[in-house]
């Protein structure tokens, strides 16, 4: 339901009427998520090539990328989720403490009720949807708020997400800054928001009026170190792939800058410019494999971080742009200063910085010593180095040997830490995220301990320690009136 | 303050927290401290609270002494991470989850269990690996003082910190940057620090309250078995710091024909466990304080409300005693309807149809626990699918808190986040995803140039379609043709 004219009563009314579908029970039952996640896949297949026009129109995504980053890894998610739905829905049985014996005990998944989804404009399709497939698969309803900056992706699902998933309990609500902020002031059960850290702070403080939870997936600068002992030919494929090849770096866990050693430097930094020839051609500003800067802000963001008086001079590679055609060719600099812009945020773009140590060990310290990224990512053979960086460098998910290709295994989470986010999501975890986990113990009518009851006494206490300790022999001493610390299991004792 | 968190923080990055044995080591210092200091902590408690000894001992020091032993047995096993099992198209690779600690956390915690909600917690950020900053609450100042006293005899004073006082110190705390906060409190306050938290974009876990109805929909009808419950019932209410718990019964819901049966029953039951006199009984804990009391006070005042107590009433301003008092239907739309009592009074709601229960808890904000007594398996299914709380117990009251194998949290209202055994590990650690790769196999599809021949090979590869993948690769699959580009 794409509405023009959105204002707080219109929200009210909507959150109201999601609200009485899900107080009537409706998206509790597997068949209902079923035909929901079933749905989602159909409206992929069906509309595959309007989806793809849409991000080229959006984006200039090549359709590569579009098929295999948004809808193919979209169709995967739900795939997985109608297989393995039945199994998550079941509550989960525990071993029931000592201390609650003899009782039962289980974990029981229930949808948390209303969600709120905001998404982002750089995968608009995918992280639109992909929270959508979680919130489903739990049975909660939900209204989803695509980027106004993904207009054409957005307007395509505006139109189809209610034709081919029940919108009594799905809704799509398209709009910028008031339109979001109106639906942020309603009460919700969940707030699940992709972008980055001021408006998650926004959204987070929003949330705080009605005690929301939230989830926030945010961005950061995933460093990629590179070691001189690698592959080179394959490493510098991959780190092209997670750079340019990722919507030409506007993508949240994209290699967003280089650390290798001074001595390693030319041989990679001449690698990626062979292989960047090999993959885009020598006038990149014309490759089809390449996506566009998103708008004329993000365009003008990304030419000021070059223009920077100490920055400009250490283009080593590219730095041509287009500002008509929004185009910005691959760009390699070399060693700009640790507090340029272009070394302070999150560069979001096909700008890549190379810095140098002498040693490469020196480079953990740097990381270490910045925000904690969504992504981190070393390209080595040495082990040693392998379990330090993977010991010692936090961030939301490492990779090492390759970028960004933990995001596509199922069954690992994802999501940041710190500033680059919390909360986070894919394969179960998006269920989990969705669910309220209600533990629900079952107790039976033999015998208490009289000792939980008052009138107290000193006995009751030793029977008390006793039992708590679980030890045997100390509640019959207890019982019999031996000796305090008899049998006694306790570690301190 | 900033300096001695900088500090803090320095210390931990040195990594030492990290060590596994520094955590045990840490984890034995509180067992010791619990150990040695037991009748300390006793009379702590009693000039708070006038808190029995046997109570102190079965609603905190003995939990704390079991979740400690239970996070030193099992601390190896949460520290090793999981290994995650990957589809075979990604051979060779490998991927696991590691768990490492956040940093340094904040655990704010509350007066009606001192000892129990500040160290539970701490139990877990240590077992995790963080450094920590304990703001005990002022409303409990003998508890709080021997907290700051003993801590730092027992624990790595660089690491751990206790900081006492009030809301003013609580607001300097809350500027700081943190990589968690825990609360234990009330909402108004729990919404000050989730918007402090908001500014950092520090995660946070809120344990918070309701109001936890108690459904009494049969009792046994041998009178052994019958009475169990009725203890269990009763003291989850008088007998866990005189109703001034989060999780303790805050009201009754029964069928109006069963009324006045389970009315006498609990009045005897009441008697029984808590004397004629229940101020001299050393049964009950105080009110905490002043406010609290007027607050309770003020709650029976209200019209309608005082004609409708029919057991017990009678108050000690002096002694901020409050005896067990029992209500039957005050005003639905009372405050002591509406707001959480959190002290020893006790309204029993009666409906025409003990069914109705499930519409009226419904109705209202989620609590952080559903008891329900029942020996009817359909009314039981109905309840446990159709009402939400943060935890849902048959036949029994309070228990849950101390089950350290299923996780403890609120949900809407009530809070959200949650912790106690291996829940506390994770609700202060980040699982952190790691994905191993080696150079060969490379899949060279994955590399522009674009193709129909590459996008066919990822279409498969996303579905595992492990035959299609090596037709295509072999030739004897064609790829389907791709749309025309502009």
């Amino acid at each position: 339901m794409a509405s023009n004219k959105f204002d707080v009563e219109a929200t009210t009314l909507m959150v109201e009427e999601l609200r009485g579908t899900f107080n009537a029970g409706k998206t509790r039952s597997y068949e209902w998520r079923v035909a929901q996640l079933k749905g989602i896949i159909k409206m992929m297949d069906d509309r595959e090539q309007e989806i793809i026009e849409a991000l080229r129109l959006d984006l200039g995504k090549p359709e590569f990328e579009s098929a295999v980053y948004e809808i193919g890894m979209l169709k995967s998610s739900c795939a997985r989720a109608l297989k393995e739905l039945k199994h998550w829905m079941m509550p989960e049985k525990v071993k029931s403490s000592i201390v609650a014996f003899p009782s039962s005990a289980e974990i029981v998944s229930e949808p948390l009720g209303a969600v709120l989804i905001i998404s982002a404009w750089n995968y608009p399709i995918l992280l639109s949807l992909d929270p959508i497939v979680g919130a489903v698969a739990a049975g909660n309803v939900a209204v989803l708020k695509p980027s106004e900056i993904a207009p054409a992706s957005s307007s395509l699902l505006a139109k189809y997400v209610p034709e081919y998933l029940d919108s009594s309990a799905i809704r799509v609500v398209e709009g910028g800054v008031p339109e979001t902020t109106a639906l942020l002031d309603q009460k919700w059960d969940k707030i699940f928001y992709t972008g980055n850290g001021r408006v998650g702070r926004i959204v987070m403080a929003a949330a705080v009026k009605h005690l929301t939870p939230v989830v926030l997936e945010l961005g950061g600068k995933s460093p990629v170190i590179v070691d001189s002992d690698v592959n080179l030919k394959v490493a510098v494929k991959r780190i092209i792939a997670g750079k340019w090849g990722l919507n030409n770096g506007q993508a949240c866990i994209s290699a967003d800058y280089i650390i290798t050693t001074k001595d390693f430097v030319p041989k990679l930094v001449d690698s990626l410019k062979h292989q960047l020839e090999k993959f885009y051609g020598i006038n990149p500003l014309e490759s089809k494999d390449l996506s566009r800067i998103v708008n004329s802000n993000h365009f003008d963001r990304l030419t000021k971080l070059l223009d920077e008086e100490k920055v400009s001079s250490k283009i080593i590679h590219g730095g041509q742009s287009d500002r008509a055609q929004l185009k910005i060719a691959p760009t390699i600099l070399l060693d700009v200063p640790e507090d340029s812009l272009i070394m302070s945020e999150e560069i979001f773009g096909p700008l890549l910085p190379i810095l140098t140590v002498d040693r490469l060990e020196e480079s953990f310290d740097f990381i270490r010593s910045r925000s904690k990224p969504l992504a981190a990512y070393l390209f080595t053979n040495r082990k040693k180095l392998k379990d330090e960086f993977v010991r010692t460098i936090s961030a939301g998910g490492i990779a090492i040997n390759d970028i960004a290709l933990h995001l596509v295994v199922p069954s690992l989470p994802y999501g940041g830490v710190g500033e680059s986010g919390m909360g986070s999501y894919h394969g179960k975890f998006s269920f989990d995220v969705f669910s309220h986990k209600k533990s629900v113990l079952y107790r039976s009518f033999v015998a208490d301990a009289p000792a939980r009851y008052p009138p107290y006494s000193q006995g009751k206490l030793r029977l008390l320690k006793a039992l708590v300790v679980g030890s045997v022999l100390a509640v019959i001493s207890a019982l019999i009136g031996l000796p305090e610390h008899f049998g006694s299991k306790d570690k301190s004792a | 303050m900033e300096e001695e968190m900088e500090q803090v923080r320095r210390y931990f990055s040195s990594g030492r927290t990290r060590e596994a044995s520094w955590r045990k080591s840490q984890l034995h210092g509180l067992h010791r401290f619990i150990g040695d200091r037991e009748d300390d902590i006793f009379r702590a408690l009693l000039r708070d609270l006038g808190k029995s000894p046997v109570e102190s001992y079965r609603d905190e020091l003995g939990i704390l002494k079991k979740d400690i032993n239970a996070a030193l047995d099992n601390l190896a096993d949460w520290m090793s991470g999981k290994k995650i099992k990957l589809p075979l198209v990604s051979f060779p690779t490998t991927a696991e989850l590691v768990s490492e600690p956040l940093g340094l956390v904040l655990i704010i915690s509350s007066w009606n269990f001192p000892f129990g909600l500040s160290l539970e917690p701490l139990i877990g950020a240590i077992a995790a690996g963080n450094t920590v900053v304990l703001k005990t609450s002022e409303l409990a100042p003998a508890s709080s003082d021997l907290l700051a006293d003993a801590i730092p005899t027992y624990l790595d004073s660089k690491a751990i910190k206790v900081i006492q006082g009030g809301p003013d110190v609580a607001q300097s705390l809350l500027h700081l940057k943190w990589d968690k906060i825990f609360f234990t409190g009330s909402k108004q306050v729990g919404r000050i620090v989730m918007a402090a938290a908001a500014e950092h974009l520090t995660p946070v876990t809120l344990e918070l309250g309701g109001k936890c109805p108690a459904i009494v929909d049969s009792l046994p009808t041998w009178d052994f078995t019958r009475d169990i419950l009725l203890k269990r019932l009763v003291s989850g209410k008088f007998g866990s710091c005189s109703g001034q718990a989060c999780v303790g019964v805050d009201y009754i819901i029964v069928q109006e024909n069963f009324a006045p049966t389970l009315i006498n029953l609990l009045k005897g039951i009441t008697e029984e466990m808590f004397g004629k006199n229940p101020k001299e009984s050393h049964a009950m804990t105080r009110i905490i304080n002043a406010h609290h009391y007027k607050r309770l006070k003020n709650l029976l005042k209200e019209d309608g409300v005082e004609a409708s107590v029919v057991y017990g009433g009678s108050m000690d301003e002096d002694a901020l005693f409050i005896e067990p008092t029992i209500l039957v239907d005050p005003p639905i739309n009372s405050d002591i309807m509406t707001d959480e009592i959190f002290g020893p009074l006790l309204p029993i709601i009666t409906m025409k149809r003990i069914e109705d229960s499930i519409k009226f808890i419904n109705s209202r904000p989620k609590a952080l626990a559903v008891y329900c007594f029942s020996t009817n398996d359909k009314f039981m299914r109905r309840v446990a699918t159709e009402t939400s709380s943060g935890s849902l117990l048959f036949n029994d009251t309070i228990l849950q808190y101390a089950a350290e194998t299923v996780p403890f949290g609120g949900v809407g209202e009530s809070g959200f986040g949650r912790y106690h055994g291996k829940f506390s590990f994770d609700t202060f650690s980040h699982e952190k995803a790691v994905l191993r790769r080696t150079s060969l196999p490379d899949f060279w599809f994955r590399y522009p140039p674009w193709n129909d021949y590459k996008l066919e090979l990822f279409r498969l590869f996303y579905v595992f379609d492990y035959l299609g993948i090596i037709l295509t690769v072999l030739g004897l699959k064609k790829p389907r043709p791709r749309s025309t580009n502009v």
